[in-house]
């Protein structure tokens, strides 16, 4: 439709588009210090120095002699850099009657870590992909009584739990307490796996069951190969949890079996002596390095799994 | 011989009625396609079909044996998903052997029937590639050939191509009929594109609500619409619908005008007097001279001109009603031109005007 009117109008628009040419081309200048950025990384900084100056303090402070701890610089470096702290804490510091460090605790909390996590995992991952892919009668009803189990206090079932536990003569053991954290690890698990798997596409399912997979075929071979985000959720939050886990070791377990944390209570907060602030602080990095660890391993999965299995309800 | 019988088939989720007391009869070889808007219930009665839902009453029948209670591996049946669903962990070929290797079928025996299937699907290149090194085409192709390579009696397609873009989607429909003379299986395709439907199949069964409204050949269907549901579904530029009253003579009033019925053939017996709706498609309406020789014709003005490449929907008004009509694409029709169209009643459907049942 180009008739010679139409076109004179262009022509005229075009004219004036023109006389604009002079004013912004390309991409926007960025003001490197303008408000906003001064507000957004102000923020940031400030958050981020609110965080990271206790860890300051008590690396600083585990680095120092005790005679340099008393003249109360607590943010002042050390002069003299010792180690000694660290290897008491490790190997020497008294606990009760032992006086081995937290060396103890630690093969201890390994002991009870590793088997939980597994487990625990095992369980709850089958279970949501039960949950998630075969829709078997009463399904929603037995979730949701996991999911109420999520919000009851532990301390309610302390008192249960070591009669359980005592009358089927696991009390003060580490099975018994690696079945307590298995089974306190389930709603929260399964409801991660649940909806991590129900947010894979259901026609694989579907597929893999045309191609004659069973349950365990389908679990193993299909839905196992795409879940590593998730897997990865799962044992950071396994690990944090049960490795920093005080109430149910203190608990459920007897001093030759107390894992870490207990120990490192009964450290640092032993009334006879001095207080020894530099191997208090050692022994507390010492404790906090495993899940600090493996949450620098795998953050950036822990994110993406976290992403994906939380979105879908 | 039947290939699929569906007896009575019901499936309610809770209180929803999917599936009414459906019955189907697919013969041997026949490509049959269910097609209906979404929600009708044509890919829940697919699963059904697949075994991948029970069925909450009825019985499934696959080359006369009782499936209902079976579980989808022994239905003898292959599917081809919406989404391909290919296992994204393993390569293609891993993929074609996984249904051979659950059903514990001898390695030199996959291997031939891979072979064979990369060369009927031409995919032979990309064995040993992950699907998402696959382009969207490429991938459909393996998902039918993890169909094809289980060596099955009965195809299921749940919209294979939906996910595809225009052109690769007329390609593969293609295709898809050429594997089906080739091979003369059994096929149901699910689908909601009428293109397809009205392309592939032998027999259309148009669904809505849970119910087959009309299980006829494309052309029948086209042609001979059962009620005004099936008449609007079927056809791009969808079907003309006027409002208007049968009257004696017959004759069928729109406003002023009388459209002359003595050439329709009217359905069973049920009142030709009344209020009632004429459908008629675009492409049977003739214009110019051709309008002439119609047994029915009107002078009408052209209101809006949409050129489609191949032909010209022109849009205009009969009485008070919005009517459109197709014309040669090369026919210099303007806004506000004076034309005569007419078209043939035999050619038309008469529809109950609250029911929609055909008259």
């Amino acid at each position: 439709m180009s008739n010679p009117a139409t076109l004179a109008a262009t022509v005229a628009g075009a004219d004036a588009i023109a006389a604009e040419l002079g004013g912004p081309s390309g991409p926007r200048p960025r003001v490197t210090f303008s408000r906003r950025n001064i507000i957004l990384y102000g923020t940031l900084i400030f958050a981020a120095i609110y965080y990271l100056i206790p860890l300051y303090v008590m690396v600083v402070t585990s680095l120092k002699g005790m005679p340099e701890i008393r003249l109360g610089n607590i943010f002042s470096p050390p002069i003299e850099i010792t180690f000694e702290p660290w290897v008491k804490a490790w190997a020497t510091a008294c606990t009760g009657l032992n006086c081995d460090g937290l060396s103890r605790g630690f093969w201890n909390s390994v002991r009870i870590t590793v088997p939980s996590v597994v487990l625990s995992i095992a369980i709850a991952s089958v279970n949501g992909y039960a949950l998630a892919n075969w829709r078997f009668k009463g399904a929603d009803l037995f979730f949701t009584i996991l999911i109420f189990g999520a919000f009851i206090p532990y301390q309610v079932m302390i008192y249960p739990i070591v009669i359980m536990l005592r009358e089927i003569g696991l009390y003060g053991s580490l099975t018994g307490l690696v079945i307590v954290h298995s089974i306190f690890g389930m709603p929260i698990l399964t409801l991660l796996f649940r909806n991590y798997f129900s947010s894979l596409p259901e026609e694989l399912f579907k597929a893999a069951r045309v191609d004659g997979a069973g349950f365990w075929g389908i679990y193993l071979r299909i839905m196992l190969p795409m879940s590593l985000p998730i897997f990865v959720v799962a044992v950071i939050l396994q690990v944090t949890g049960i490795w920093n886990d005080f109430l149910f070791g203190v608990v459920y377990t007897r001093p030759d079996t107390y894992p870490m944390t207990v120990q490192l209570n009964n450290i640092v907060n032993s009334t006879q002596g001095v207080k020894e602030y530099n191997v208090n602080m050692a022994a507390t990095i010492i404790t906090g390095l495993v899940p600090l660890a493996i949450y620098f391993i795998s953050g950036k999965l822990f994110v993406r799994g976290i992403a994906a299995g939380a979105v879908k309800g | 011989m039947t290939s699929v019988l569906v007896r009575d088939v019901s499936l309610n989720f809770g209180t929803v009625e999917v599936l009414k007391a459906l019955n189907l009869d697919v013969p041997e070889g026949e490509f049959l396609v269910l097609l209906g808007p979404s929600g009708c219930g044509k890919s829940t009665l697919l699963n059904c079909i697949a075994g991948l839902l029970d069925v909450s009453a009825g019985q499934i029948f696959i080359k006369n044996k009782n499936v209902t209670w079976e579980e989808p591996k022994d239905r003898g049946i292959g599917m081809v998903f919406q989404s391909y669903a290919l296992y994204p962990q393993m390569t293609v070929k891993g993929n074609l052997s996984f249904g051979l290797k659950n059903a514990g079928v001898a390695k030199d025996e996959i291997e031939k029937r891979i072979a064979r299937t990369s060369e009927i699907l031409q995919i032979g290149p990309l064995l040993e590639r992950k699907p998402s090194q696959l382009s969207g085409g490429q991938r459909q192709r393996v998902a039918i050939g993890r169909a094809l390579v289980r060596d099955v009696d009965v195809f299921l397609f749940d919209e294979p191509l939906s996910n595809l873009d225009a052109k690769l989607r007329s390609e593969l429909r293609v295709e898809i009929k050429r594997l089906h003379q080739r091979l003369a299986n059994t096929m149901i395709y699910v689908t909601h594109d009428q293109i397809e439907a009205m392309t592939l199949a032998d027999r259309i069964a148009v669904m809505k609500g849970g119910v087959i409204q009309q299980l006829d050949a494309p052309q029948a269907i086209y042609n001979r619409p059962v009620n005004r549901f099936v008449a609007g579904f079927l056809g791009s530029p969808a079907m003309n619908f006027l409002d208007g009253e049968l009257a004696a003579g017959p004759s069928f009033k729109i406003g002023a005008t009388a459209v002359p019925l003595a050439r329709y053939t009217f359905d069973g017996s049920a009142s030709r007097i009344g209020p009632a709706v004429l459908g008629i498609r675009p492409e049977h309406i003739a214009f110019g001279d051709a309008a002439k020789a119609s047994p029915f014709s009107q002078q009408v003005e052209v209101e809006l001109v949409e050129p489609m490449g191949s032909d010209t929907l022109v849009w205009t008004r009969l009485g008070s009603q919005n009517l459109s009509f197709r014309v040669e694409a090369e026919k210099p029709l303007t806004v506000g031109d004076k034309v005569l169209i007419g078209f043939d009643p035999a050619r038309a459907s008469i529809f109950d005007s609250t029911a929609g049942n055909r008259i």
